[in-house]
């Protein structure tokens, strides 16, 4: 077990990076306790799988300094650096039977016989495989395979670092709940370090203690879900996480006050704002935008049921507002008035939270 | 994919029916109706039941072509199969020179056979041939007009030459389609690369290896031209292989009796040694 | 990583080698290659290439082939085509046996062929026609054709044909415009291996023709028995039958692998 540190990686696909296009994954400096939960969450192409296989040590940062421990492990192979990885589609080897493939690492490893068999059987009953030991691995189903995947990870008593890079593509769906509960499971038996990429964010919010979020090959948030959903550190968190996504709206900042289509909107952090060059925006969540008899004249253009709330989109200002209205209340009719609550609005500088660091 | 019974189906391949019933059943009567038959000439034919068969397969000349032909069949796929198969694993997986390097080795496959005959005709010839001059100036006695040896070694380097291509093809075709994963998983697990190799690419290999393995044992079961354009079957014998031998006979002297059997015979070998190698290859799977 | 690249680098001098060989013998005169060895023309001549260009024993023999190459090609796949779409689309009876018996074909031995082909195409008066030859390579061609196709066509999705009768789309018209074109590389990499197996085979194309439609390759043979030792001209006209093959591999370069994989990896 260990905790991991990334200290300023940087890395490149190309041979000579000259523009910021060029880096897959911009300048990351992170850690990674040791026994924790963590995903990457992103979408397709921001650089989380980089940054997975930077750890694993698939592949060697063009910058920077990876240590597992404190220990520099930037130039150590993966086998050196004793992780696991579950892929995206499950690795299995086709000509084994279960119990071949759960061994495999050991064996590779030259560990003896007796060893094998205990190791192999406990993680077999641990991951519900113990029926199928002496069957041929590649007769079995998507989940049982991505299972064995796992298991060749969770095999190994040693490994600083299990990580999973989407496992649950090729799932079924009512098969990736189940899945994705064993993880969780299986997390707080063992108590080792799991990196879990993905992009579904559901995936990511219930499996994960903190989550990286990242875009266009930067970190733009490490936090609790909580945090996350509360304290958007970034505009693109806001939209990504959430459904729907936080309402960001253009507005211009007076005396300390965010100033939105003439209206004053009380925020959490204007006040400190000094103003500068950048594009202001406003950010709140439609869970803290309510109908109110008086503030930001509006029109409601659109309802759509969610079960147990409805999800209504108003027009404001020629920007669309939208706001979550418990099931029992009325929607009105044609014109109504909206308020944001002060303790859930932030305003954004270029993107980024005003002031972020610092509350 | 779950396929759609339908009868109506058969208009599809019609014309492939016909076509390939006209090409095979025909001549195949043809040939069945000689091996049964004893002729003097003008048309006029006797019945002769299995007397063909078993002349052939009591002949001498018939056993002396076949054990030629499994020895050189043999050779061949021992040198080939492995041969293509590392020279496969060696070949860069992408870049410019993949293309230049597919291209250039399929290049002998386009060559028609009696050109592939004659090349290697005046390629190995001791006196003005590179690879004859070559041998001697190493001070070996080598003269594949003149030694069976010689002869045999010019024509499975003839061979190997003509087809390993082949196999590397397929084979790289199969690596090739292994997702990155696989090796990536094997690095994690710690596997060196024998058992990367053992494990991984010979398991994803094995529906490449099987149609190699039974094309190439198809093509060189029949080999006819290249032979016959380099030694022309000899010195002697000595490189007279069933099919060589099947058209001495059939039309050099015209025994169509004989000829008939043999046909029948040979063709037979090669369907079930196929047939029984396919099966055998591809037991327990659901291809 | 260097020793392992050094591989293929060998393998593919030791194939130009015969190549280079056969190259160099054409642009001799007969008189310096009879006289002793030489590892390239001391005195550069076209002359062998200007008689094959010149005298029509000669070039007929390449436009012999290459007719009965393009009608086979042509027939082969277009036949080959509907076969392949009902064996990869419908279950029908005796389908399974059908297919393994158009494969039996590939296992033919021409040499067993060659003399019933000889009566059979006397017979219907076809001998010594590039029709003959054509339609007697199609007894390989077919199949393989008929194999490589399929494995392309299963590889396209079942919801493609019912997207497209959803969309009013009739048989004919889905095949032709929809299909067809889905597909092409597939029907490219056939067309590669029909055009390579009729080019390259000789005892069937020896055996059916005599004086009119006589191949190449036989021309070649023949001038290799009669006229004693013209080997700069038997070595020039051997060069000139690599160039057909060279130009339709840089067609299909791209799909070379998946090809030789018969549409199946």
């Amino acid at each position: 077990m260990a905790g991991i540190t990334l200290d300023k990686v940087r890395h490149s696909y190309g041979p000579k990076p000259t523009n910021d296009e060029d880096w897959a994954l911009k300048e990351v400096s992170l850690d990674f306790a040791d026994g924790g939960a963590y995903a990457l969450l992103g979408p397709s192409g921001c650089g989380k799988t980089t940054l997975l296989n930077l750890v694993s040590g698939l592949l060697r940062p063009t910058e920077g300094t990876i240590l597992f421990d404190g220990l520099d492990v930037t130039d150590a192979t993966p086998e050196a650096r004793n992780i696991a990885q579950v892929f995206q589609f499950p690795v299995i080897y086709d000509t084994m039977t279960v119990y071949d493939n759960l061994a495999f690492p050991l064996r590779n490893r030259g560990v003896t016989g007796p060893d094998i068999d205990r190791r192999v059987r406990e993680i077999a009953s641990m991951l519900e495989l113990d029926g199928m030991l002496t069957k041929r691995a590649s007769g079995l189903t998507a989940d049982g395979k991505q299972k064995i995947s796992l298991g060749r990870g969770l095999v190994r008593s040693d490994v600083n670092v299990i990580m999973f890079d989407e496992p649950l593509t090729v799932i079924d769906p009512h098969l990736k709940w189940v899945l994705r509960s064993k993880l969780k499971e299986l997390h707080s038996r063992i108590r080792r370090t799991m990196i879990y990429v993905t992009h579904d964010q559901t995936e990511a919010l219930t499996f994960a203690d903190r989550v990286v979020v990242m875009q266009d090959g930067e970190v733009v948030q490490i936090g609790t879900p909580v945090e996350l959903f509360e304290k958007p550190q970034h505009t693109f968190v806001g939209h990504f996480i959430g459904s729907p996504g936080m309402n960001v709206l253009p507005c211009s900042v007076e005396d300390g006050v965010a100033i939105f289509a003439g209206h004053r909107v009380e925020t959490i952090n204007a006040a400190g704002y000094r103003g500068g060059a950048g594009h202001v925006e406003l950010g709140v969540r439609p869970e803290f935008v309510t109908l109110a008899d008086e503030g930001i004249p509006v029109e409601v253009i659109k309802v759509s049921d969610a079960g147990r709330y409805r999800i209504v989109e108003t027009a404001g200002a020629g920007e669309i507002i939208k706001l979550l209205l418990p099931e029992e209340d009325a929607v009105p009719e044609g014109t109504a008035h909206v308020r944001f609550d002060p303790a859930h609005s932030q305003i954004y500088e270029n993107g980024w939270m005003v002031n972020g660091a610092a509350s | 994919m779950k396929k759609i019974d339908n009868n109506k189906a058969w208009w599809f391949v019609a014309p492939v029916v016909l076509l390939v019933a006209f090409n095979a059943v025909i001549p195949l009567m043809t040939v069945v109706n000689f091996s049964v038959q004893e002729t003097f000439g003008d048309n006029v034919f006797f019945w002769a039941g299995v007397q063909w068969f078993e002349d052939v397969l009591r002949s001498e000349r018939f056993h002396a072509a076949l054990f030629r032909q499994v020895m050189f069949t043999g050779l061949v796929l021992l040198i080939e199969i492995p041969l293509g198969l590392l020279i496969a694993l060696a070949m860069p997986r992408k870049g410019p020179w993949v293309s230049v390097c597919l291209v250039m080795m399929a290049l002998p496959l386009l060559i028609p056979w009696n050109v592939v005959g004659a090349m290697w005709n005046i390629f190995a010839l001791p006196d003005i041939g590179l690879l004859g001059r070559m041998i001697n100036g190493l001070g070996i006695d080598y003269n594949y007009t003149r030694q069976p040896i010689g002869a045999w070694f010019t024509v499975v380097l003839m061979d190997v030459w003509h087809w390993t291509s082949l196999v590397v093809l397929l084979c790289y075709a199969g690596l090739v389609s292994i997702p990155d994963a696989y090796y990536q998983a094997a690095k994690v697990d710690g596997a060196r690369p024998w058992a990367v190799f053992r494990y991984i690419q010979l398991p994803k290999l094995k529906y490449v290896l099987t149609i190699a393995i039974l094309l190439r044992f198809m093509d060189s079961f029949m080999i006819y031209t290249e032979v016959v354009g380099l030694t022309g079957g000899g010195p002697g014998n000595s490189t007279t292989f069933l099919s060589i031998d099947l058209v001495k006979i059939a039309l050099g002297q015209f025994d169509l009796g004989p000829a008939g059997a043999m046909s029948i015979i040979y063709f037979l070998i090669i369907l079930l040694m196929s047939w029984l190698f396919y099966t055998l290859m591809m037991r327990g799977e659901d291809r | 990583m260097r020793a392992r690249s050094l591989i293929p680098i060998v393998y593919i001098l030791f194939l130009l080698l015969p190549i280079y060989w056969l190259l160099n013998m054409s642009f001799k005169t007969t008189n310096e290659i009879l006289g002793g060895f030489t590892l390239w023309p001391q005195t550069f001549t076209l002359e062998n290439y200007a008689k094959i260009f010149t005298d029509p024993t000669w070039y007929m023999g390449y436009v012999n082939s290459l007719q009965y190459v393009v009608i086979n090609t042509v027939l082969s796949v277009s036949v080959a085509l509907p076969a392949a779409y009902a064996f990869s689309r419908y279950r029908f009876l005796g389908d399974k046996h059908l297919f393994f018996w158009l494969l039996t074909n590939r296992m033919a031995p021409p040499a067993v062929f060659a003399l019933p082909f000889l009566q059979l195409y006397s017979a219907v008066g076809l001998f010594d026609t590039p029709w003959a030859v054509a339609l007697a390579h199609t007894l390989f061609n077919i199949p393989l054709a008929v194999w490589i196709l399929e494995g392309f066509m299963s590889g396209v999705p079942k919801e493609l044909d019912e997207t497209a009768y959803i969309d009013g789309y009739s048989f004919p018209r889905f095949f032709v415009r929809i299909f067809i074109p889905t597909i092409a590389a597939g029907i490219g990499v056939a067309c590669f291996f029909c055009f390579m197996f009729s080019w390259v085979e000789l005892l069937l194309a020896k055996t059916l023709t005599s004086v009119a439609a006589k191949p190449i390759a036989a021309t070649m043979t023949r001038t290799a028995s009669t006229s004693g030792y013209e080997l700069g001209l038997l070595a020039a006209a051997g060069a000139l039958t690599i160039v057909p093959g060279a130009f339709v591999i840089y067609f299909v370069r791209n799909y070379i692998a998946k090809g030789f994989a018969l549409g199946r990896v």
